[in-house]
């Protein structure tokens, strides 16, 4: 179908219309863990299902998402990825790993990609807590954003699950670019893509 | 059933009519310069005119002249609005009002004028899409300058009363301007009845090529060109004539005009098809727009939880082509504002597809996308955390 050429890869096309791994209200699949991301006021949710093994290793999974073809295609890939996979890898993943797999995403559909990861690692914290470990992931496959002042994604990604919204907000909350201001762009970028995943709930 | 190619974007644009695309490969000849006085100039010059004489009865206006040909709905739009921030700069009026459902090219427009600094008022409409006239008439008043109401939207197919807009916007001393670049081929378009001021018009929405449009003015009313230079179109609007453009739009308007009774019978009771099937096998389908006062053409539907682009392309994989209002597919992170403003939920604003019936389209197409359309939904919904 050459309609698909210009907006998609091959890969995309195939999972779009294929997807792999999702939740069957009738399979009745038996979840050690799950975590939901995102929100429908925006356009797209997201919710990863686990099953897990004794020795942390993902044996299973299935979502549920409510959103777009990329959003459709990237959790289709993402789950195919993170089968068998140790949570502490799992947790890891990162958008552009699924979008290199998939043979890239329009540029502007980058965006409707970035929920999979984050309900992963949702299911994942919620595994870490029922299992007595909450908050062991915290600083796992963080990135220092700002040099500085070494403050990472994931504190930034937090402040905006505490209630940060805005540049203002953030900074407050972790005084991040309150030295050279170099990591501002980077910031603000990620402070727009947490904020539209964790946002919404208020 | 067999895969059929079904195109359900005529809102969007619309493919030339076999009789506008032979006449205008005759035109391609007419090479000359309607501006240039020798014989070859005056016999495109004449051409010209006849077009312009045909966009003029395609809108009941009585003078040919009060047509200014532009290169489409966006620059017919933006004349008048750049027409008001002369006025607006030199004059006491500088109220402008308009509705929060019109197409970007107006609201955009709009908002420029507000970053200028003059007072914009964005009119809300009901769930069906239209404005209410008493909150018109408590909006314009001696300070208002400007009134535009879009006549039909071209997302869920409201139509305004525009005539009663008109005269509330005429009460006040203000200007009065109408987007009608729907309206067009699908319903009468009469500047007699609705007495606008300006009236927008776009070529490629009714079989015609794109890149051309025109804007009715009504006599006295003033223009400031958006475009300077020669004094074609009698110094409204600069640049060489666009004759293949033109001559394109005139046999456009002469097939809208002569078509437009069968035209819009024929297309209401394909959309009717559309909306009973689609409605009986999903229930929970939610039609956008007004019931009577629509399109002929036009259904929009939200489906709750299934994402709109998600739709979009699962059809597009069919061969069934429609647009959608969901954020996704604009790029954005908004879904359609004139979704919002009709005060429907953000989900069934993402959830939304917008049909629009043309010439081409036949009962076998509806048939087709009925069949087609609630798999797709229901398949979305079962792996949705919403539904
Ligand atoms: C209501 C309305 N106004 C204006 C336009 C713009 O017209 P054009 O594409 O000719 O610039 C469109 C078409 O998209 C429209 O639907
Ligand atoms: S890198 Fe953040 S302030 Fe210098």
């Amino acid at each position: 179908m050459e309609a698909f050429a210009w907006l998609y890869s091959d890969i995309v096309k195939d999972h779009f219309m294929n997807p792999r791994n999702v939740y069957d209200p009738d399979e009745k699949f038996e979840a050690d863990a799950d975590g939901i991301v995102g929100n429908v006021k925006c356009g797209d949710q997201m919710q990863f299902f686990l099953q897990v093994d004794e020795k942390d290793v993902i044996r299973d999974v299935r979502w549920k998402t409510y959103g777009c073809a990329s959003a459709i295609a990237s959790t289709s890939m993402l789950s195919e990825i993170v089968k068998g996979l140790p949570i502490l890898e799992a947790y890891q993943l990162k958008p552009e790993d699924v979008s290199k797999r998939l043979g890239g995403l329009p540029d502007n559909k980058i965006h409707c990609s970035v929920l999979g990861d984050k309900a992963l690692r949702a299911a994942i914290d919620s595994w870490l807590a029922k299992t007595g470990r909450e908050g062991a992931f915290k600083d796992v496959g963080a990135t220092v954003v700002c040099t500085c002042l070494n403050i990472t994604d994931r504190d930034i990604e937090q402040a905006v699950k505490d209630g940060a919204r805005s540049w203002e907000d953030l900074q407050e909350r972790t005084k991040i670019g309150t030295v050279c201001g170099g990591c501002k762009g980077r910031a603000e970028d990620l402070l727009v893509e947490y904020v539209h995943v964790f946002g919404h709930d208020e | 059933m067999d895969r059929r190619f079904v195109y359900m974007d005529y809102n969007a644009t619309t493919p030339l009519h076999p009789e506008v695309k032979a006449r205008m490969i005759e035109d391609l000849e007419v090479y000359a310069n309607a501006s240039s006085l020798h014989e070859s100039g005056r016999a495109a010059h004449a051409r010209v005119e006849e077009a312009r004489a045909s966009v003029a009865r395609l809108i009941h206006a009585r003078d040919p002249s009060s047509i200014i040909f532009t290169s489409g709905g966006s620059e017919s739009n933006n004349t008048v609005f750049a027409t008001m921030f002369h006025l607006g700069r030199k004059g006491p009026r500088r109220g402008i009002v308009t509705t929060a459902i019109e197409h970007p090219c107006v609201l955009n427009a709009a908002k420029w004028l507000e970053e200028e600094g003059f007072p914009v008022r964005f009119l809300g409409v009901d769930s069906k899409g239209r404005i209410d006239l008493e909150e018109l008439r408590s909006s314009v008043g001696p300070e208002t300058l400007l009134v535009s109401v879009m006549a039909a939207n071209n997302e869920i197919g409201t139509i305004q009363e525009v005539a009663a807009a008109s005269g509330i916007a005429k009460a006040a001393g203000a200007f009065f301007h109408t987007d009608a670049t729907q309206c067009a081929g699908k319903i009468p378009v009469d500047v007699e009845a609705w007495n606008p001021d300006y009236l927008t018009l776009s070529c490629h929405k009714i079989y015609g090529p794109k890149g051309i449009g025109a804007l009715y003015v009504r006599k006295g009313a003033p223009v400031v060109p958006l475009i300077r230079g020669g004094h074609q179109e009698h110094g409204h609007r600069a640049g060489t004539y666009n004759n293949l453009g033109i001559l394109g739009f005139g046999a456009a308007a002469d097939l809208a005009l002569r078509e437009l009774p069968e035209y819009s019978g024929r297309v209401r009771r394909l959309r009717e098809r559309l909306r009973d099937g689609l409605t009986r096998k999903l229930p929970y389908a939610h039609v956008n727009g007004h019931e009577t006062e629509v399109l002929p053409n036009t259904l929009n539907v939200s489906f709750p939880g299934a994402e709109g682009e998600s739709i979009l392309l699962y059809l597009d994989l069919e061969g069934i082509q429609v647009s959608t209002g969901s954020a996704c597919a604009s790029g954005s992170l908004e879904p359609s504002h004139v979704l919002l403003a009709t005060g429907l939920g953000p989900e069934l604003a993402h959830g939304s597809i917008r049909m629009s019936l043309g010439r081409d389209s036949t009962e076998a197409d509806v048939e087709y996308v009925v069949e087609k359309l609630p798999p797709i939904i229901e398949r979305l919904r079962r792996m949705s955390t919403v539904a």
